[in-house]
């Protein structure tokens, strides 16, 4: 693949560009996220978090108190206070008490709203609004303005998703099933591919063949029978049906096939030599197994460990049946699926939530690529 | 939350361990039961023989007993179910494939599913291709691959919350901080609720799985490329071939197996997408899939398990032409040695 096969310079500087658009269309989205999880949440909606580095602007409304509040003062009534109350670092830029024109009047002017009533309205959110007459009403006027805040960012929404929305929990709770759901089958799968590449018995053709067809049977097809199953001894023994052990086993079984077939397909090709002279020295099988055959497995060990780990931890289908979807030990994509439906337009706690539950996937994914990659190619080029 | 690991934790050693426990502990009794050590003569021997026919069952024996309990079986109760009613007490015959045939919300995800079949693997396969070939040809490609092949590690979930961020829309008079809309916006557009839109809705989730699954097609041809002997390609270099030629009748040809390996994976995983409809959609406007329909009849109004049976059914059958040319492609392999 050295071959150029564009010489020219606008060829290769069009390769350039290319693959960064590319690279930007995968990249941008997660990005948005992870920008906005660090975001204060009124900025959030009120510019695009592409924006967010630069000042953001907003056109809001508020109402000035009522006319309980005013007061007589050098024979006009007034109405004084900050329009953002807390006073806010913000700034307004311009006001006025028409939606149809909410910057009519530059901020600090006096607008003349006509029978001598007057509003001013600082860059600082402090007004003063005066009349002649009496106010009256128990609402105030309305007032319009164009305000901007200066880029605010915070972790705040981290504290929140973590420790009021149930996303910390969930965390352990994503740890407790993807650890075993990743070692267990990892072990029996080794000792299954070890007997099948190495030992002689009757049937292990057919075995071979019925781990290669199981590879791709849908997870669907298992989920109804299993759910049966799981709820019959639920049932039978008085236990909850819905448990981590539960999962566990769902996990291996469904993970098995392919650690099987990958293992397998790994351990047949180390070399006969060192199997034999260790027989030949006296080693068990057993000895054989944990001396020889899993520190040499090492690599593809580990390249299904990746596989399995994230495919667990991702998963939603074989919590929400098997876990359920709410309760205390739900996981973090179900939490994050139940989140969707219960705080739909708060993307502060939706992109910080998203951002927890992709983080521990992308730092194993980031450290140990060269050995995901590996399964990968191992694991599809081959056999398929 | 201290409680809470320290419970985790406890459970996860009884979890490991137990496994542990089963292989060393069934290994030391053939050890004892079948002594090879310690005994002198035919009795060894015997004993050696006898090991050599139980232990590759000990080995093998958790395996296959898990995949039997979650995979066999569950194979043929599922098909003997999709025979019965919503709860398994009655003998129905076909009544629920032809229910199927007459829902309307089944045709639609059939309908769908073709969709996402059609250009899911297609879009992966060529994305991957071109993202594969151009990436060999620049210093930062590495790095450049490595950034593409990130969304390969997030979930379905997490990524429908990503895109769901872009496709945000507001209402008229607001800020669009979905960046889709945003873009549309700046270029005199109108602002649209892309998820609810009749028909193009599914594509706008197909490119949630197409963004997670170009990576996994990239990593694989990019290798196979690599596989394709230089002298070749220079040939073509000599004989005056422009690049695109070169793409099309040296490259794609000679990486004609990994092409349908990718193309086929990515087909079983289409067949099985179900988190990104349920999360985006959950099915509504005209979005659903077979995957999805299955999940939602398994416990709409307490679980309609011969109706949920038999969509599994269904996506088993386009299952099973893949599965027969895995086999085949398998025992060939293993013919040859």
């Amino acid at each position: 693949m050295a071959v150029a096969t564009g010489k020219s310079f606008a060829s290769r500087f069009g390769v350039h560009i290319a693959v960064l658009i590319f690279v930007a269309i995968w990249t941008v989205p997660t990005l948005g996220i992870l920008v906005s999880s660090l975001r204060d949440k009124n900025q959030i909606i009120a510019s695009g978090w592409w924006n967010s580095f630069s000042s953001s602007s907003q056109t809001e409304a508020g109402r000035l108190p009522p006319a309980s509040a005013q007061v007589e003062k050098d024979g006009k009534f007034v109405l004084a206070g900050n329009i953002f109350g807390d006073g806010a670092a913000r700034n307004i830029s311009a006001f006025g008490v028409k939606s149809a024109a909410p910057t009519q009047y530059p901020a600090g002017t006096t607008a003349d709203l006509g029978d001598g009533v007057t509003l001013q309205v600082n860059a600082d959110g402090t007004f003063v609004m005066s009349s002649p007459k009496a106010f009256e009403g128990d609402r105030g006027q309305r007032v319009y303005y164009a305000s901007s805040a200066p880029p605010k960012f915070t972790t705040d929404n981290y504290k929140t998703v973590l420790f009021s929305e149930g996303i910390g929990r969930s965390f352990i709770n994503s740890l407790t099933v993807t650890i075993p759901a990743t070692v267990i089958p990892i072990l029996i799968a080794a000792f299954a591919a070890y007997a099948l590449a190495w030992m002689r018995f009757p049937g292990r053709a057919l075995l071979i063949a019925v781990i290669i067809g199981l590879l791709v049977v849908p997870l669907q097809m298992s989920l109804i029978p299993l759910l049966k199953i799981y709820n019959g001894v639920g049932i039978f023994f008085g236990v909850p049906s819905k448990t981590y052990l539960g999962i566990w086993l769902a996990h291996t079984g469904f993970g098995l096939p392919f650690a099987i077939y990958l293992l397998r397909s790994y351990i047949a090709g180390l070399p006969r030599e060192i199997m034999e002279s260790a027989r030949i020295d006296g080693a068990s099988d057993f000895e054989i197994f944990v001396k020889i055959v899993l520190p040499l497995s090492f690599p593809v060990l580990a390249s299904f460990a990746i596989f399995q780990f994230l495919w667990v931890w991702n998963d939603l289908l074989v919590a929400m049946v098997f876990l359920g979807t709410e309760g205390d030990q739900i996981v973090l994509t179900a939490k994050l699926n139940a989140l969707l439906g219960s705080r739909g337009g708060d993307w502060e706690i939706l992109t910080t939530s998203a951002f927890v539950t992709i983080i521990v996937p992308l730092i194993v994914f980031f450290s140990l690529q060269r050995y995901f990659v590996r399964g990968l190619l191992a694991g599809s080029v081959k056999g398929g | 939350m201290a409680a809470q690991i320290l419970s985790a934790i406890f459970v996860i050693i009884i979890g490991v361990g137990g496994c542990v426990a089963y292989f060393w502990g069934a290994n030391k009794l053939v050890d004892l039961i079948f002594p090879s050590r310690g005994v002198t003569g035919t009795a060894a021997i015997d004993n050696l023989r006898r090991q050599g026919l139980v232990r590759p069952w000990l080995f093998v024996g958790p395996a296959m007993i898990i995949l039997t309990v979650y995979l066999i079986y569950p194979v043929v109760a599922t098909l003997w179910l999709s025979f019965l009613n919503r709860d398994g007490t009655s003998f129905v015959g076909l009544a629920n494939y032809q229910w199927a045939f007459g829902d309307r919300e089944f045709r639609n995800s059939i309908l769908n599913n073709i969709i996402w079949l059609a250009v899911v693997p297609a879009a992966c396969t060529f994305l991957g291709l071109i993202i594969a070939v151009l990436t060999d040809k620049i210093w930062w490609g590495t790095i450049a691959k490595s950034l593409i092949f990130l969304p390969l590690a997030i979930s379905f979930v997490g990524a429908s919350v990503i895109w769901k961020f872009i496709y945000e829309y507001r209402g008229e008079g607001q800020v669009q901080i979905g960046l889709l809309n945003a873009i549309i916006q700046y270029f005199g557009g109108e602002p649209q609720v892309w998820i609810s839109l009749p028909f193009w809705n599914n594509f706008f989730l197909m490119i949630i799985l197409i963004w997670i699954q170009t990576g996994f097609a990239m990593v694989i041809l990019s290798s196979a490329l690599r596989g394709i002997p230089e002298e070749t390609l220079e040939a073509a270099v000599i004989d005056g071939a422009n690049p695109f030629q070169i793409f099309w009748k040296i490259m794609v040809p000679q990486i004609w197996g990994t092409i349908a390996v990718v193309w086929t994976t990515i087909t079983i995983l289409v067949l099985k997408v179900f988190d990104i409809v349920l999360t985006m959609t959950n099915g509504q406007w005209n979005s659903q899939v077979l995957a999805n329909l299955m999940f939602d009849w398994m416990f709409r109004g307490g679980g309609d398990f011969g109706r949920g049976a038999t969509i599994a059914i269904i996506i088993m059958i386009a299952v099973i032409p893949i599965m027969v040319w895995n086999i085949r492609q398998a025992n060939k392999e293993t013919g040859g040695h």
